[in-house]
């Protein structure tokens, strides 16, 4: 059950981006994918996601046994996956509340998904954002139009709070956020694992690691899996840098090939 | 002409709003039926069938002579898939003029329920004028406005019973000489409301006036005349709507108002042709001192548009408001610009124009300021936004404005927005389709527009926009 990758492979353009990726979230696990730049991370996001400009060369992607790899993002998201991104874009015109009263709406199968069907949902919004640490005034603000990069990581969380999904991926939801907003997103990630939701979580730095403990860590180089483990190997990365673990690894390869 | 077959082909092929609405064509009796080529016999018999007095006829026959002469104008391309020699000029249902619904004949009135009218009618109107082809088949006004001494009529009826009346505006706003298919509409107006409201009469409640075109290879030259006296105040609307046709019929209307001194008239259109009536509109207001026009224009159907409300700032402080929104969605054109003359002293002028582009929609934008000079202080703000939802669609923008009044201020901002990828994937990840993003997209775009009418109407918008965008609308 939860989330699994399956020796995914995916291009963009003209660019491979993932090779032969596996990994899995179970649920009430933490799982988190660490890797420098360009190394494929946000494309392993989006190719769950189900972003149309990836297209999957082989491979699998399963959400409780079942493929997901061949629907659009919406059925995708219905089915409980969300995604944080790490950069949102702009969408001048469309208000930040009637962004989440209209997707509230569609999962909740309402006709009309202009006016929300459970007026719960406008109360709720407000206190989350308050509870973020939001001002208010954003949620009638459109889009992520002239957000700082704070407010922006916040108002994916609170989307995400919000859209109460069953993963959750986060794409360095910890880049340029300060401390209290990395306590805030450390939380907020701990308490899905209590609630028995899966979490992938992407990171470029360990810093986050500081607050949440993952269950299981990945590497990613050039797009592959270079390395799984614990904790310990967020650590390892933390303390050498990716430069130190590329070098070991291809020390041991050469050493097995030798 | 093998584009044309092509062309028809697509367009039956097309489900539209209008058609899920009002559905196909279905067949209306006649009484009197005039197609064929346009000769001054033809003008001559309609004059007859409607008992005109003698000024109106000539002002037909001077308007055909103008038709013939003028030029075809350059801004109106496209229109050469009408063929002018084939279609009905004139065609007056079976009916009597009813003022009740069920006097109506059934396939008729069927019409105006699906449209919801009798309804809207009963709840928020102060009076409702319907004409089906070229005749007045519904009239219906509240008592209180003729205790008030409120005019509300068909323009033939107007034309004889307020003849001098009529004759003071009718075409002086917008005469025959401005251009070809203004002339074609002096020569064969029929239709249309006219609305006198006297001084410092105001009415609060709208009056409608809904056209509808009920067959293939029409043509309809509805002519409204709006009139607020000195200090009075009138609202109107005007809606029109066609079932799904099998050839592309012609909509040459006109509306001409005047507002007198510190009067105010607003008029709200909803134009939601099927997609194929070919639709142009001819719309010119003046505003004396102190007066006020605003305009408001959602336009949604037909095949091809042209509309520019325009408004001549005549009166010292006068002032106009124009907020035109246009949906190109699918193989279709929409040329809109609101045109405002500013004569007056310390006149202002409002422009927004909102455009949506989609599915190889195309929008242009033409609107004129013109400052003549000693409009002293004069100040005209012009606000185009476009909105284009994918890489086939279109929009351009023309503006024009002449300035010959160095105390003028004229000011123009244009702005595109170009939906991305980028949002369109972030929209979907949140669980809605493509369609229910653009249509969020649309309606966030439409916002303050959509705030300023009626409720009643908003409302009628915002389902349209999302029918538009819907996979029932989708042109595909
Ligand atoms: N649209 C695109 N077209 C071509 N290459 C792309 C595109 N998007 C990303 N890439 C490339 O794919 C690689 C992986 O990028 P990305 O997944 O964003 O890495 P990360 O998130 O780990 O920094 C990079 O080399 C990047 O330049
Ligand atoms: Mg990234």
């Amino acid at each position: 059950m939860g989330l699994e990758v399956v020796n995914l492979t995916a291009k963009v353009g003209d660019k491979v981006v993932l090779r032969n990726v596996n990994l899995k979230v179970d649920y009430g696990e933490i799982h988190v994918i660490m890797g420098p730049n360009g190394s494929g991370k946000s494309s392993l996001a989006y190719v769950i996601m189900g972003r149309e400009i990836y297209e999957v060369l082989e491979g699998d992607i399963l959400l409780d046994g079942e493929s997901i790899k061949d629907l659009p993002p919406e059925e995708r998201a219905l089915k409980g996956l969300f995604l944080a991104q790490q950069d949102p874009p702009q969408v001048p015109g469309v208000r930040l509340s009637s962004l989440i009263i209209t997707y509230t709406n569609k999962r909740l199968g309402a006709q009309d998904l202009t006016r929300p069907k459970d007026p719960k949902v406008i109360k709720r919004m407000y206190e989350v954002a308050t509870k973020l640490g939001l001002p208010k005034e954003i949620l009638q603000r459109e889009v992520n139009v002239g957000f700082s990069g704070g407010e922006k990581k916040r108002s994916e969380i609170m989307q995400a709070i919000l859209f109460e999904p069953k993963i959750v991926i986060f794409d360095e939801p910890d880049s340029g956020l300060d401390i209290d907003g990395l306590r805030i997103v450390a939380d907020y990630i701990r308490s899905l694992k209590e609630s028995g939701k899966g979490v992938l979580l992407i990171t470029h730095y360990a810093r986050l690691l500081g607050y949440v403990k993952p269950d299981r860590v990945t590497v990613l180089l050039d797009g592959r899996v270079a390395a799984t483990g614990g904790p310990e190997l967020a650590q390892l990365v933390e303390e050498k840098g990716y430069a130190y673990l590329k070098a070991k690894l291809a020390k041991e390869k050469g050493s097995i090939s030798a | 002409m093998g584009d044309m077959a092509e062309l028809k082909k697509e367009l039956l092929k097309d489900v539209d709003l209008a058609e899920q609405l009002l559905g196909r064509e279905r067949p209306i009796r006649t009484e009197v039926e005039i197609r064929g080529k346009i000769t001054r016999s033809m003008v001559e018999e309609i004059s007859r069938i409607k008992k005109e007095p003698d000024w109106m006829r000539r002002l037909r026959l001077r308007s055909l002579e103008l038709f013939y002469k003028l030029p075809w104008p350059k801004w109106l391309t496209g229109i050469e898939v009408l063929d002018l020699d084939e279609m009905v000029y004139y065609a007056k249902p079976e009916t009597e003029r009813a003022a009740s619904w069920d006097e109506l004949p059934k396939e008729i009135r069927e019409y105006y329920e699906r449209l919801g009218l009798p309804e809207l009618e009963a709840r928020f109107l102060a009076g409702l004028v319907g004409v089906f082809d070229s005749e007045t088949v519904y009239a219906r006004i509240k008592k209180y406005l003729e205790e008030k001494g409120v005019i509300v009529l068909p323009m033939e009826e107007a034309v004889q019973k307020y003849p001098d009346l009529v004759k003071r505006y009718f075409m002086r706003i917008f005469p025959p000489s401005d251009h070809k298919f203004a002339a074609l509409h002096g020569a064969l107006w029929s239709g249309g409301t006219f609305i006198y409201v006297p001084p410092g009469v105001k009415i609060r409640e709208p009056i409608e006036s809904f056209f509808l075109i009920g067959r293939s290879g029409e043509g309809q030259f509805e002519h409204s005349l709006i009139i607020a006296d000195e200090g009075a105040y009138v609202e109107w609307i005007e809606g029109c709507s066609a079932p799904r046709l099998s050839r592309f019929s012609f909509h040459d209307g006109m509306v001409e108002a005047y507002a007198h001194r510190n009067a105010t008239v607003k008029i709200i259109t909803v134009q939601n042709w099927s997609k194929d009536v070919i639709n142009l509109n001819n719309k010119r207001a003046i505003a004396e001192e102190g007066a006020r026009v605003d305009w408001v224009e959602g336009s949604i159907g037909s095949k091809l548009t042209y509309v520019y409300p325009s408004t001549v700032l005549r009166g010292d402080n006068s002032a106009t408001r124009s907020a035109v929104v246009t949906i190109a969605k699918g193989p279709y054109l929409k040329d809109s610009g609101s045109k405002v003359i500013h004569v007056g002293r310390n006149t202002r002028s409002q422009i927004i124009n909102k455009t949506i582009s989609a599915d190889g929609g195309i929008n242009v934008y033409r609107g004129i300021v013109r400052v003549v000079r000693g409009a002293r202080n004069a100040t005209a703000n012009v606000e185009c936004e476009s909105l284009i939802l994918d890489d086939k669609s279109k929009a351009h923008t023309y503006p024009h404005n002449q300035v010959d009044e160095p105390t003028a201020s004229v000011n123009h901002e244009a702005t595109t927005g170009r939906l991305t990828e980028e949002q369109l994937f972030y929209l979907t990840s949140r669980g809605l389709t493509e369609d229910e993003a653009k249509s969020l997209i649309v309606l966030g775009f439409l916002e303050d527009v959509l705030r300023e009418l009626p409720f009643e109407y908003a409302t009628v918008l915002t389902k349209v926009v999302q029918l538009e965008f819907s996979e029932y609308g989708a042109f595909g």
